[in-house]
């Protein structure tokens, strides 16, 4: 059993898909390790292990009949609790939608479930996605399996570390600022941000509509690859994704082949404020690419020093907007409904009680930024660098086929360090803001561990807009080189976590 | 009411209004801006609901070609230019009706801009300049319970979100200078001319009194001779042409008692009451920011010109030029056109019978006279009178070519609304057409002739008014089917 959580995801489909093992058996087994470690990791919220099991049972009996399967069929995956799921409560992580149960499937769950793989259950994230520790989360933090006193990334943590704790082969993160790409560096897992546009958004709970976009977490490349077929893809109920073919990226995965390619170093995002560790292993992975053929190009994109400044504006901008709708009125947490107080009141009171102190943060930044008179200013000139750093994109996609950088300044630092230090807070996503400024694919995969503290190092592949192909050709490129340098995964070293006694009759939490 | 009001004529002679009207129009989509839920009116509460338009959290909004079709249509009626390229923007407030607590609308790119249309008060030509059409969605309806029927004091309200999200189109005028006295009639005028402009366009059941049409009225008065505007007043909903009016008028009274008082009207939301009075809505100490910004969810709107041109040239005239057009082609005065309009319906009835080939006259004779009538008999709208234009000018073609006389064509309707079949068939089934055999004719005169040496005598003395007792008959010995004019032709024969 214990096999078969430390399994690739599309080798867990062969199995299933060929009989050797059914989806039932995996689908248990996971549970099980769920109930046995997820007390210390806290990655889920809850758990769908009813639906799961029916899913998979149904699975099994497609294959039995001889039906031809998609290639996760039968795979169990985690999907972070901003996704509508009508089997579980998604909360977002925030107290104003404890126990909202939606009514409604969002379209990448709809897939998910179409392609035959099994939920096994809704993941913690930071309040509303916003931060980079899952520590705002109103139901306490997720601990990085790696070091348990440590955060897992944020906003994506809780998927992430269902990962890297064997809990779940696959999960499915959203990435406004890095909440993918930065929890997958930390937790020294693969996570992909496509083409913004590229998967629907529609059921997914907005932070800022403009950034936001659904992408695959997995442990290797090509499980990503996999996953990212299977979600992406134009969806008439989201205007803004792209009616063109998903890339190639299965494809490029599996090819894994960089000779010839273009890689350019991004200078500004290196230096000053990034560990040592983590620049030692970043450089050893571009020498490791261009053993393997690639040609370097160094880039400048002077505008990024100011994709911070430009992120903290819009975000929160929208951010004010979108998060308006929860006023107790409609569903969620409602306050003050004891008929002493007017409606202004209950809304005012079920907000007040209902966000945590950073979604408030983000509230009243963005309410400032689009005020009258100070719009041009903030939220105007935000704009306007958000166009100066999709230029830069472009000039730098002129000379070079991918961009490569840190995916993160860091590695995972101490749950608690930097909770109460917004802006340094902020800073763990300097590498990965401008992707989402420019709405180009981006993705982190592990390099290493860091010589100073032994903590995972992600090494961050950037491509033009539609070409998410090319970030699975260089981070397989890369995969196929260092495990053959390692002669194994990097995740084969992550600690081993206290087992407690408990069988998979945890339930629904 | 409590307002001190001014001599209407007496406030116009020392300002002049000037009048500002942004119109609201509920389109007829068939699904709302944003989704596929149906926009019928008057069903239970909240079930024409989808995550969508509930703003249930992760919905997204697609936005509705036919209502940007439609938009453009009503722009392109206005005579405005359409964008190129224009985006939507959220208008940021809460309020619980609603769902999103913003309302998806246009700021500063609208999608139809610098128009203008001219309204006919009293022979004089007003030009209406418009500013901008513009698309957004509607917001729920909430009825307060208890209290005063308004929010405040009330002891709950209740949510209907069946109308959250159905398609509108924002009217807005520049301010209209020059109106003068005429001021409550050129408002009213050009309300009316919009309901009619929506309706030939098919873009919106045009029903006031549904709430299809509501007109925020914004009137301010400035000195005679003055180039400054005075402040205004804002007052919302109106919604019906003749509140409009009414309006405007109390309004005028209201701030001319004002002004000339030394006073300063105060810049603020005023309700509409039904009893003819405008009153003070709740006074805002700040005004609002609605905190404007490009909707992010949505993508721009960006008309292919060549669709534009397509929606251009497939416009229906406008009901006023037609009704001009056709008042002059049928050759008829102003209250003779004035009778027509009065009855609902007959316009439409009447020119499509005229198209079929009837003369006007006949054709508004017919409409007006015998089928009215049958109408308010029955107590059905005119166009549910069962017989078609094309028949009624298939009747009258048979009237013309001598097969009908005027009684018999009346026997003939009546037995198309009785149902009996078309013209034609009833006229073989009941056998009423017109004796056309001279033979039999001839013997019938003859011996009406006979029968009445007198009145024979009269007419061959020049005494022409006497044949009509000879007519009357020969009609009678003919059953009623023969032709009164050749029956005349044949007693003049006889006995010249």
């Amino acid at each position: 059993m214990s096999e078969l959580i430390r399994t690739d995801a599309s080798e867990l489909g062969q199995l299933i898909a060929s009989g050797q093992a059914s989806s039932v058996e995996v689908t248990r087994a996971h549970f099980e390790r769920i109930a046995q470690v997820d007390d210390d990791v806290h990655a889920f919220l809850a758990l769908t292990e009813d639906a799961a099991l029916a899913q998979a049972a149904r699975v099994d009996e497609r294959i039995a009949a001889g039906e031809k399967l998609g290639p996760l069929a039968g795979v169990p995956i985690a999907v972070k609790d901003l996704l509508c799921y009508t089997q579980a409560p998604t909360t977002a992580s925030s107290r104003i939608l404890e126990g909202w149960v939606p009514p409604y499937n969002s379209t990448v769950v709809n897939r998910l479930i179409d392609a035959g793989l099994v939920i096994l259950g809704k993941t913690n994230l930071d309040e509303f996605a916003m931060g980079s520790s899952t520590e705002t989360s109103a139901y306490g933090p997720t601990h990085n399996p790696w070091d348990l006193s440590r955060i897992p990334g944020g906003s994506g943590g809780g998927s992430a570390a269902a990962l890297a704790a064997f809990m779940a082969p696959l999960a499915i993160g959203t990435d406004t600022g890095g909440s993918i790409r930065q929890p997958a560096a930390v937790t020294g897992t693969v996570g992909v941000k496509p083409t913004y546009g590229g998967v629907s958004r529609y059921g997914i709970i907005a932070m800022a509509s403009s950034l936001d976009q659904c992408g695959p977490d997995a442990r290797n490349v090509l499980d990503a690859a996999l996953l990212h077929e299977v979600i992406a893809g134009y969806d008439p109920r989201d205007s803004t994704s792209i009616n063109v073919p998903v890339p190639g990226v299965v494809e490029a995965a599996r090819r894994a082949d960089v000779k010839g390619l273009r890689i350019g170093v991004v200078k500004e995002l290196g230096g000053e404020g990034y560990a040592p560790g983590v620049e030692k292993r970043v450089g050893e992975a571009i020498d490791a690419l261009v053993a393997a053929g690639a040609e370097l190009v160094e880039v400048s994109c002077p505008h990024f020093e100011q994709a911070l400044a430009a992120y903290y504006l819009i975000m929160p901008a929208e951010v004010s907007s979108n998060l308006a709708r929860y006023d107790g009125m409609r569903y969620g947490l409602r306050a003050g409904d004891d008929g002493t107080n007017s409606v202004e009141n209950v809304m005012r009171l079920t907000r007040g009680k209902g966000f945590g102190t950073e979604a408030k943060r983000r509230i009243i930044l963005g309410t400032y930024a689009l005020s009258a008179g100070y719009y041009d200013a903030f939220y105007g000139s935000a704009q306007k660098m958000r166009t100066l750093i999709a230029r830069d994109f472009a000039a730098a996609f002129e000379v070079c086929d991918v961009l490569v950088s840190p995916a993160t300044p860091t590695t995972a630092f101490k749950i608690g360090e930097k909770v109460d230090d917004p802006l340094a807070m902020y800073k763990s996503d300097l590498c990965t803001i401008p992707a989402n400024l420019a709405g180009i694919a981006a993705g982190s995969v592990p390099c290493g561990l860091a010589d100073e503290d032994g903590l995972p190092v992600g090494f961050q592949v950037m491509a033009p807009a539609l070409a998410d192909d090319r970030i699975y050709l260089v981070a397989a490129a890369l995969e196929h080189a260092l495990e053959a340098k390692w002669g194994a995964p990097l995740w084969s070293r992550i600690p081993e976590l206290s087992v407690s006694d408990k069988t998979s009759d945890k339930g629904d939490k | 009411m409590s307002d001190e009001l001014m001599d209407y004529d007496e406030v116009l002679k020392r300002y002049e209004p000037v009048l500002g009207l942004e119109v609201h129009v509920e389109l007829s989509t068939a699904s709302k801006m944003w989704c596929g839920c149906p926009t019928t009116f008057g069903s239970e509460p909240n079930t024409h609901v989808c995550p969508v338009c509930l703003g249930l959290p992760g919905s997204l909004p697609v936005v509705n070609r036919k209502a940007v079709e439609a938009a453009i249509r009503i722009g392109l009626s206005l005579n405005c230019d359409i964008a190129k390229w224009c985006r939507f923007a959220r208008k940021n407030y809460f309020y619980p009706d609603m769902p999103k607590d913003y309302q998806v609308s246009q700021y500063d790119e609208p999608l139809c801009f610098e128009g203008h249309v001219e309204v006919e008060v009293g022979g004089v030509a007003y030009d209406i300049p418009i500013e901008r059409v513009h698309m957004e969605e509607d917001a729920g309806k909430l009825t307060h319970v208890g209290g005063l029927g308004r929010i405040q004091g009330a002891d709950y309200s209740l949510l209907d979100y069946n109308r959250a999200g159905v398609p509108l189109m924002e009217i807005v005028t520049k301010t209209i200078h020059g109106t003068g006295t005429a001021a409550p009639q050129v408002a009213r005028d050009y309300m009316e001319f919009l309901r009619d402009m929506v309706r030939a366009l098919g873009v919106s059941h045009g029903r006031m009194e549904r709430g299809n049409l509501r007109c925020d009225v914004n009137v301010s008065l400035m000195p005679i001779g003055s180039t400054e505007l005075g402040i205004r007043s804002e007052t919302k909903n109106v919604n019906s042409l003749k509140s409009v009016e009414t309006t405007v008028r109390y309004e005028i009274m209201r701030q001319g008692a004002i002004l000339s008082a030394g006073g300063r009207v105060k810049q603020e939301t005023r309700h509409w009451n039904e009893a003819g009075f405008t009153s003070p809505g709740r006074s805002k100490e700040t005004a609002e920011d609605y905190r404007y910004f490009p909707e992010p969810d949505l993508v721009p709107v960006a008309p292919d010109p060549a669709w534009v041109e397509e929606l251009r040239a497939s416009l229906p005239e406008h009901p006023s030029k037609r009704r001009a057009r056709l008042q002059q082609t049928w050759g008829v005065t102003e209250r003779e056109f004035g009778d027509v309009l009065a009855v609902e319906g007959a316009l439409d009835l009447i020119a499509a019978t005229v198209d079929a080939g009837c003369a006007p006259a006949a054709a508004r004779k017919w409409w007006l006279t015998e089928l009215a009538r049958q109408a308010n008999d029955l107590n059905v709208p005119l166009e549910d009178v069962n017989i078609t234009p094309a028949q009624v000018a298939e009747v009258q073609a048979l009237v013309d070519s001598g097969s009908l006389n005027d009684k018999l064509a009346r026997a003939v309707i009546e037995g198309v609304l009785a149902g009996e079949g078309s013209p034609a068939e009833v006229v073989a089934s009941r056998g009423l057409a017109v004796v056309s055999d001279t033979g039999a004719l001839s013997a019938a005169v003859d011996a009406a002739i006979a029968a009445n040496p007198d009145v024979a005598a009269k007419i061959r003395d020049g005494k022409v008014a006497a044949a009509g007792a000879l007519i009357g008959d020969v009609m009678k010995a003919m059953r009623g089917q023969a032709d009164a004019a050749a029956v005349r032709a044949l007693i003049m024969e006889k006995l010249s």
